[in-house]
């Protein structure tokens, strides 16, 4: 049975593509097919992220109008043969596709991918209903921050609403180091207030910055990064084994030490 | 000393003492309360009077003690109604809202269901 899931966040720029990047990727080195879905139509990143942008040719949009075979649109990643991007059109509006036609093309790549991830846009209008049309699990993603818990608890509502139940959260972009300080709120807090079970714990790490200039999500880098090993943890976790949260309540020199252990010191 | 100092530090917290984390997490809950029930002001009034009238017919309320809010945990939302009772009335006889359904004849669904 393959698994279509959609990440989504109601505010924007918590972290959403580089989630559904890094996911994806990890997921494929794991040995999974896997199709990642960019459903911000007009406002497309996924391809960036993942250095895949010069390969574009046709996109959702074409193979929806039939002016395209699906599998045309489809991008294969050279480094990770498990591995698809189904890109968004960036020349038309979010209103140019429907929930069905989502639902029909999502329904096609089920059928040939053990994962289809659908990356949304921010907000909760049409580019997130057709984000979500087909889904049949959700990962919220949201930062420890006011606004984007507050957007996340509307989305969860939402997900609700639309008969997708099967939602777990992902924190974003966690500073443990405020979190020390009582400057930001804890994995527990925002948990406590959400209550939907937590996928996992990404902390706030540059290296997902110097990622995405490269277009190599951090899943791939030979040098390990915390962040990319929470993202190995939360597929882990997908994949259903029970994988510890990352102990982040320490100062970043024991980090560097842990990732060392991590990958047997070299 | 210090027993007096611990008193007026729990009588009256410093603000210190209130970090932006606590701050952020009480403003959380605060609103998303009201995002969750989407019940408008106006409406949880109306609920609230007509729920009091209602039990007014039986019992007669402490108008003092009375509370009437909306709670939200583990994102069920519940409405918290704490009317306490001075007595109960006796005397009155209860108006029923709608009357009694006359049982018809012929109508076998209803011994059906007895
Ligand atoms: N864990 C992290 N640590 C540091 N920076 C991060 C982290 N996660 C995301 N970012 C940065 O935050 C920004 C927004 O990330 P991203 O584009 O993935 O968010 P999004 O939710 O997809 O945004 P949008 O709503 O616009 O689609 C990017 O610049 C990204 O590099
Ligand atoms: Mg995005």
């Amino acid at each position: 049975m393959s698994r279509v899931i959609v990440i989504t966040s109601g505010k924007g720029g918590v972290g959403k593509t580089t989630s559904t990047a890094n996911l994806g990727m990890a997921l494929a080195k794991r040995g999974r097919r896997v199709a990642v879905v960019d459903a911000d139509f007009g406002l497309r990143n996924l391809d960036l992220l993942l250095g895949l942008e010069n390969r574009v040719i046709y996109t959702a949009a074409e193979a929806l109008a039939g002016e395209c075979r699906l599998e045309q649109a489809l991008v294969k990643d050279k480094r990770q043969p498990n591995l698809v991007l189904l890109p968004a059109a960036q020349n038309r509006t979010k209103d140019s596709i429907t929930p069905d036609q989502m639902k029909k093309l999502m329904g096609v790549l089920a059928t040939k991918f053990d994962y289809v991830f659908i990356d949304s846009p921010a907000g909760i209008e049409m580019g997130f209903r057709n984000a979500i049309a087909a889904a049949t699990e959700a990962i919220v993603v949201t930062t420890p921050e006011i606004a984007a818990v507050r957007d996340a608890d509307r989305v969860v509502g939402l997900l609700e609403a639309h008969t997708v139940h099967n939602t777990h959260l992902l924190i974003n972009r966690l500073r443990p180091l405020m979190v020390a300080a009582n400057d930001m709120m804890s994995v527990e807090d925002v948990q406590e207030i959400l209550a939907i079970p937590l996928l996992g714990v990404i902390p706030d790490d540059e290296r997902v910055i110097v990622s995405t200039n490269r277009g190599e999500p951090l899943v791939l880098s030979e040098t390990p990064s915390i962040a990319g090993i929470a993202y190995d943890n939360v597929v882990r976790r997908l994949e259903g084994e029970t994988v510890e949260l990352l102990d982040f309540s320490v100062n970043s020199d024991s980090w560097v030490g842990r990732i060392k252990k991590f990958f047997g010191s070299k | 000393m210090t027993i007096i100092n611990d008193l007026l530090e729990r009588l009256f917290p410093r603000n210190e003492s209130h970090t932006s984390r606590d701050e952020v997490k009480l403003r959380l809950q605060q609103i998303l309360a009201q995002d969750r029930t989407d019940l408008p002001p106006d409406k949880l009034e109306a609920l609230r009077n007509e729920i009091l009238s209602i039990v007014s017919q039986y019992v007669e309320l402490d108008s003092e003690g009375l509370q009437f809010s909306l709670q939200c945990n583990q994102r069920v939302t519940s409405l918290i109604a704490n009317l306490p009772i001075r007595r109960v009335k006796h005397d009155t006889i209860v108006s029923s809202p709608t009357p009694e359904p006359q049982p018809q004849l012929g109508n076998t669904s209803i011994t059906d269901a007895l």
